[in-house]
């Protein structure tokens, strides 16, 4: 796109993704006397998995034990994984943090008249975080994917660019003293609800500037949901029951469980919800719960309360997963210069272990690291420090290579991918020899990507690259997921027996040629 | 999908252009919004949030490309009211219940 007009713009803090963590970022950022620009590739306050839903935090007042007994239960559950400090860290920010949205979001008391400061809904949650973000001066660049790093010659990150896709400009370039990377999990182009953008693309930038990932194997969670539908939301089917076409009930296992049990009828034909347990009180509150749930039946005309109706699974990729960029210290950076990470697009295993956090530790944890990963960002970039002039970086057109990408040649790859990666019994039931399975395909995939280069237009540019970064965050996932042999949290591995081990984290890198590397936990005092 | 522009509702302040999340619609001059990129749309239900004429309906089918205009246009708002914004913000039955999610939760692991 040589010729195109380009948004030039400079400040002391880029924060890429608008989403929760990106927004808490910007504010902490913008509070420390920094200039910010947020660029998000959808809208700030719609956009991302936050606004849609509705985020309750891990929140335990510091009262006496209360936070010790909530790090130590926590850390049972991270299976050797978790790092108490780093919980500790995000269950105070959290709680010294939040109630400041007050000032912008509407809380209602309960029934006793008490505020319950860590439950938020998304949309009215959101809205007031951009509120927020545009009274704290910060500057928002909205409809403005990013597709890479700037480096200056030292190899320190100086800012970034990207695509615009409204206005006159049809690039930006912003230089910016650290970048804040904020852009969300990867949840391989599923239905799930707003996930649409989150397709790994901070996740390849980081990799390009030298970052590494971590636990990508803990991608493996998949979600119930009205058949063709997005609504993915999970409260009211914490009282369903399943039925097969045949009326014969599909029965869960005793005890804590996830929805693995429904993979394999699934395959088999069509699974029938049941909602008719749902007490009748909270039948009539869920309006005002979750209004997109009841908007959702009532527009396909079923009554969920006493009508059976059919469901499926749907992929989460590393959203509700655990993997992403490896954080390397308590500074949220992730071993490259002027780079902090933040939110879904971070490995959370210090705070999770190999098994979900859910919305509340999940929240926590992109509020928390959003905060700090500013923190760092305002001390590593300084107030209106110089900035060296980085090395020409554009768009990657690719333009050395044969092809165009054609939107039916992505649609192609794009399927390959989620044939793999949001297949329920694939991912919940993993084997050495379907991995590899998967692996060539995806390797295949990348090949033949590689000849290929994008449209000059700019979606044909953000659909290139959004397919890249699904394609490289898959390729991590499976080889980490083949290099943990053993079964551990939500990582399944259904042809080898769980043994005693020492625990470690795999680490996965590289794009011609993935690599993985097992790395103990490290001892703590 | 995003299935409907109500162009009788719709007063063209192209707020649905500047949020939805997937870029779905264009601004036309004077008119109302075209859906130029259906494709693309999240069935996120955003933009019907913002349209404060409920001038937009999504259909929460993500493959569903037709839908009655009648019955679009019967059903269109209810997000916005059943979440309270705007003219609803006032009324006691639809203030925010959100923070019963957890009480939920723990209702049905029977704690």
């Amino acid at each position: 796109m040589s010729g195109a007009e380009i948004l030039s713009a400079r400040a002391d803090v880029l924060v890429l993704g608008g989403g929760l963590a990106g927004c808490w970022a910007a504010l902490r950022a913008a509070v420390l006397g920094a200039s910010v620009i947020v660029a998000e590739k959808g809208y700030c306050g719609t956009s991302g998995v936050a606004a849609t839903a509705g985020p309750g935090h891990w929140w335990v007042p510091p009262e006496k034990g209360l936070r010790e007994n909530a790090v130590s239960r926590r850390l049972a559950a991270a299976q050797g994984l978790g790092d108490p400090v780093w919980m500790m860290r995000i269950i105070e920010r959290t709680y010294e943090t939040l109630p400041s949205i007050s000032s912008h979001y509407r809380y209602e008391p309960d029934d006793n008249g008490v505020i319950r400061w860590h439950a938020l809904r998304g949309p009215e949650y959101l809205r007031a975080l951009r509120q927020k973000v545009v009274a704290a001066g910060v500057r928002i660049l909205d409809h403005a994917p990013a597709a890479g790093l700037l480096k200056d010659s030292a190899g320190i990150v100086t800012g970034a660019h990207g695509v615009l896709r409204q206005g006159t400009a049809s690039e930006w370039r912003v230089r910016a003293g650290a970048v804040v990377l904020a852009t969300g999990g990867c949840a391989f182009g599923s239905a799930l609800l707003g996930a649409a953008n989150n397709t790994g693309d901070g996740h390849l930038m980081a990799a390009e500037a030298g970052a590494g990932m971590s636990g990508m194997e803990f991608s493996s969670v998949f979600t119930v949901a009205p058949a063709r539908t997005t609504m993915t939301r999970t409260m009211i089917y914490s009282f369903a029951h399943y039925y097969d076409s045949d009326g014969y009930r599909i029965v869960p296992p005793a005890g804590p469980h996830d929805n693995a049990f429904l993979a394999g009828a699934l395959a088999r034909g069509p699974v029938l919800c049941d909602l008719s347990a749902v007490p009748e009180d909270i039948q009539r509150q869920l309006p005002q719960i979750s209004p997109n749930v009841v908007v959702t039946f009532r527009r396909m005309g079923i009554d969920p309360f006493r009508q059976r109706f059919p469901v499926t699974l749907t992929g989460e990729g590393t959203i509700r997963g655990v993997g992403g960029i490896r954080v390397t210290g308590p500074d949220s950076g992730c071993g490259v210069p002027g780079l902090f990470v933040a939110g879904d697009v971070a490995s959370r295993e210090q705070v999770t272990g190999p098994v979900s956090g859910g919305g509340a530790v999940n929240s926590a944890w992109a509020l928390g690291s959003g905060c700090i990963a500013a923190e760092s960002a305002v001390a590593f970039a300084g107030i209106n420090r110089v900035l060296p002039e980085p090395a020409e970086s554009r768009l990657a057109e690719r333009a050395d290579r044969a092809h165009v990408a054609r939107e039916a040649d992505l649609a192609g790859l794009r399927e390959v991918i989620a044939s793999e990666m949001l297949s329920p019994e694939k991912q919940y039931f993993r084997t050495a020899g379907n991995l590899l399975k998967t692996e060539v395909r995806l390797a295949e995939c990348h090949r033949t990507l590689a000849t290929l280069r994008s449209e000059t237009t700019r979606r044909g540019q953000q659909k290139f690259r959004e397919l890249e970064s699904m394609l490289a965050v898959a390729r991590w996932c499976t080889a980490s997921a083949l290099a943990r042999e053993n079964s551990l949290g939500m990582h399944r591995r259904t042809d080898t027996s769980s043994e005693e081990f020492t625990p470690f984290h795999i680490t996965s890198c590289g794009l011609d040629m993935v690599r993985t590397r097992r790395v103990p936990v490290e001892a703590r005092a | 999908m995003i299935s409907v522009v109500f162009d009788e509702r719709c007063t063209a302040c192209n707020e649905c252009v500047a949020v939805c999340p997937g870029d779905v619609f264009d601004a036309r001059a004077g008119q109302s919004p075209v859906i130029a990129r259906p494709d693309d749309c999240h069935t996120c239900f955003m933009c019907e949030l913002y349209c404060r004429t409920d001038a937009l309906y999504v259909a929460p089918q993500t493959d569903e490309r037709s839908v009655s205009h009648d019955q679009a246009a019967e059903l269109s708002g209810d997000f916005r009211r059943e979440s309270g914004w705007d003219e609803w913000g006032d009324d006691p039955r639809l203030r925010n219940q959100h923070w019963r999610l957890e009480d939920v939760f723990r209702r049905a692991r029977g704690v």
